[in-house]
């Protein structure tokens, strides 16, 4: 018996990612809910711009490529043309948090039922490794290569938590995938993001807590652990809104 | 004889949009186009369409993005700074070659400008929309009529060609009222899209729209590829309308309200004897040259009037192949040239016999 | 035992599926050297194989595939 397997949604290509790097295992879990919400084929993946830029040729849905942060301004006018199809992105933090932060929070609040995958792994890796608007304070990268100082270029931004004041979405959950125990739970947000679409409930975001074991100069295990160590105590994982869940328990 | 309806041109083009089969708009408020938007406000959620009004004129156009991905009919609009933000827009769909509709009702620039009308985005429309090299059908209508039927053949001619076409309009003809016949639109319907991105249904390879080419031989396949397209349309699409041309001796150049402003000085001319015609460009891009070269020969100054500091002078200048001389009577900031001044600039070419002042 | 079998030519040498065996199994081969440039994962001891997955539940590039 097969235990595990490919899921039929991933493409059988080679993927560009650096060795250790966990869009591969994020990029896995979304194309096993498609297979096992038999969505495949009618969901539309819109990819950004960053490192997962090339996204789209590793889903075997049908695929947009965005501009840098539009994303959810896209997803918005596919969904909108075709109600019928499950439409989600796949955004990384400088793509979502920054240049894109506008498409996000306007598409949370109009509770677009779109289902947006969000890489929060502190870092604009495709560039090069400079500072994200996720970016730890004393983190060094190439843009803040003093380590960054929150005095001169502020604060990083906690999006769940941000999202989470606003009427409009359904559902934000931050998770990570640094072992497998939280593996398997990214799988269950990333799955009841979908079905939230799939049941008409609108705007749910999964935020995976990820690494960069190359712009962070670590092994990918030490990236793993840095997670641990430093990402989750700035970015607590958990359930920030549900908005399904919260009028079930007042029932 | 269909029937008329008095609209303003904002509200025309919007009308014939819905006419042509577009069911998605979406928009940011901006003076003096914002009819455009309140039109389809009403109209849309009455006829199964969508109307939503964007955070920002980039998220309206990369919603027009998504929905011409889908394969649907779609249009946003705006007035010259938004249109500015919708430059990175304009430029993915043109890099994935994406079928949609823009339009510009111009106002006065740069910068916030003013909210009176303009032609100072000629250079933006016809050259520069955007990253890249790339271009857009650029209609320039000059009747309320004209606003609803270049609408209507604006989603064909983005459809057959895959690609954006710009309705280049002003705050004039935006605001202006007039009489409009709208049953005998020329709509086309809409071509099969088996590239859109509605789904696999499990039953073909994925689609895929995007605009990002890594191999630069590739990349340069797609340029040419689009290019060879363009020449197509160059030769296939090119409009313009010449009045009194048949023995003019000094042509006016003039689109949109500039046009109407001309005839007007055009018919003065006449009648005190002065062999003045105009050639009116309907698409700016493509621009008319050929007829320009034949008014070259014949003609012995062109006068170009314009709305700006003299933008469209350059392709007349160009298409004319420096025959003759083309001079320019223009205002600008949202001013517009009166007949008198029209006149003026062709009594002056008719007394100096095609020298240039 | 559970059976293994990995597309030696995507792996990337990364490692995390060596870390996440809780039987000690897999390992990055000190010789061999794939398409790619890296030193590839294999089963050193299979026998001791259960089958949980962990492996691959935790690989990127999803090369691992996992009977039982």
């Amino acid at each position: 018996m097969i235990v595990f397997q490919k899921p039929h949604a991933l493409a059988d290509l080679p993927m560009h990612y650096c060795p250790g790097c966990t869009h591969g295992i994020i990029h896995r879990l979304v194309a096993e809910v498609m297979d096992e919400l038999g969505i495949e084929g009618k969901t539309v993946g819109i990819a950004p711009v960053g490192c997962s830029v090339m996204a789209y040729d590793y889903f075997n849905c049908d695929m947009i490529e965005a501009a840098h942060g539009r994303a959810p301004a896209v997803a918005t006018g596919v969904k909108r043309a075709n109600p019928e199809n499950v439409v989600f992105t796949y955004q990384g933090d400088g793509d979502l948090a920054s240049i894109g932060m506008a498409e996000t929070v306007h598409a949370a609040a109009r509770n677009e039922n779109i289902t947006v995958i969000f890489v929060n792994n502190a870092i604009y890796g495709m560039t090069g490794g400079q500072m994200a608007p996720t970016s730890l304070p004393g983190q060094v990268t190439q843009t803040s290569p003093y380590g960054r100082d929150v005095k001169h270029c502020g604060y990083p931004i906690r999006v769940c938590e941000l999202l989470s004041e606003l009427e409009g979405p359904e559902y934000l959950e931050r998770v990570t995938v640094n072992n497998v125990k939280n593996v398997k739970n990214a799988k269950k947000a990333i799955k009841k993001a979908f079905q939230n679409q799939i049941d008409g409930k609108g705007f749910s975001l999964v935020e995976v807590v990820s690494s960069c074991p190359t712009n962070w100069g670590m092994t990918p295990k030490q990236a793993l652990e840095w997670i641990d160590e430093k990402m989750l105590p700035y970015y607590p994982l958990g359930v920030y809104k549900d908005r399904s869940a919260s009028q079930e328990a007042e029932k | 004889m269909a029937d008329k309806v008095l609209m303003k041109g904002n509200e025309a083009i919007a009308e014939a949009a819905i006419r042509a089969g577009c069911r998605h708009y979406f928009g940011y408020p901006i003076t003096p186009q914002t009819e455009i938007a309140a039109y389809m406000a009403k109209r849309m959620p009455k006829i199964g369409g969508v109307f939503l009004q964007a955070e920002s004129e980039i998220a309206a156009i990369n919603m027009v993005y998504g929905v011409a991905a889908a394969g649907l009919r779609v249009m946003t609009s705006s007035s010259s700074p938004g249109i500015s933000l919708k430059s990175e827009g304009l430029s993915y769909l043109a890099g994935a070659d994406l079928p949609s509709l823009v339009v510009n009702v111009q106002r006065g620039g740069p910068g916030l400008g003013g909210i009176q009308p303009s032609q100072s985005d000629y250079f933006q429309a016809t050259k520069g929309g955007g990253h890249g090299d790339f271009r857009m059908i650029v209609l320039a209508p000059s009747s309320v009529q004209e606003m609803a039927e270049l609408t209507v053949k604006g989603f064909a001619l983005a459809d057959t060609y895959r690609m954006t076409a710009m309705i280049l309009a002003d705050g004039t003809m935006g605001q202006m009222m007039e009489p409009v016949a709208l049953d005998d639109l020329p709509v086309t319907p809409m071509p099969e899209k088996p590239w859109a991105v509605t789904g696999t249904g499990m039953k073909r390879p994925h689609n895929v729209v995007n605009s990002l080419f890594l191999s630069p031989e590739k990349l340069e396949e797609t340029n040419f590829e689009r290019y060879d397209r363009y020449r197509v349309i160059e030769e296939k699409e090119t409009m313009y309308e010449e009045y009194r041309m048949e023995d003019a001796e000094i042509c006016i150049a003039a689109f949109g309200i500039a046009a109407r402003v001309s005839k007007n000085a055009i018919d003065e001319a006449r009648a005190m004897g002065i062999k003045v015609g105009m050639i009116r460009p309907i698409t700016l891009w493509p621009f008319p040259k050929a007829p320009f070269r034949r008014a070259a020969e014949q003609v012995k100054e062109v006068i170009s009037v314009e709305l700006s500091m003299g933008q469209m002078i350059e392709d007349v200048r160009l298409a004319t192949e420096c025959r003759v001389p083309v001079t320019l009577c223009n205002r600008v900031g949202g001013m517009i040239p009166s007949p008198e001044q029209v006149l003026d600039a062709i009594l002056k070419a008719a007394k100096n016999g095609g020298k240039e002042a | 035992m559970a059976k293994l079998t990995f597309k030696t030519d995507k792996c990337k040498g990364c490692g995390l599926c060596v870390d996440a065996c809780p039987k000690k199994v897999l390992r990055l081969s000190p010789d061999k050297i794939n398409q790619k440039g890296h030193h590839p994962v294999e089963a050193a001891n299979e026998e001791a194989c259960i089958g949980c997955a962990f492996c691959a539940t935790m690989c990127p590039d999803c090369i691992i595939e996992v009977e039982r």
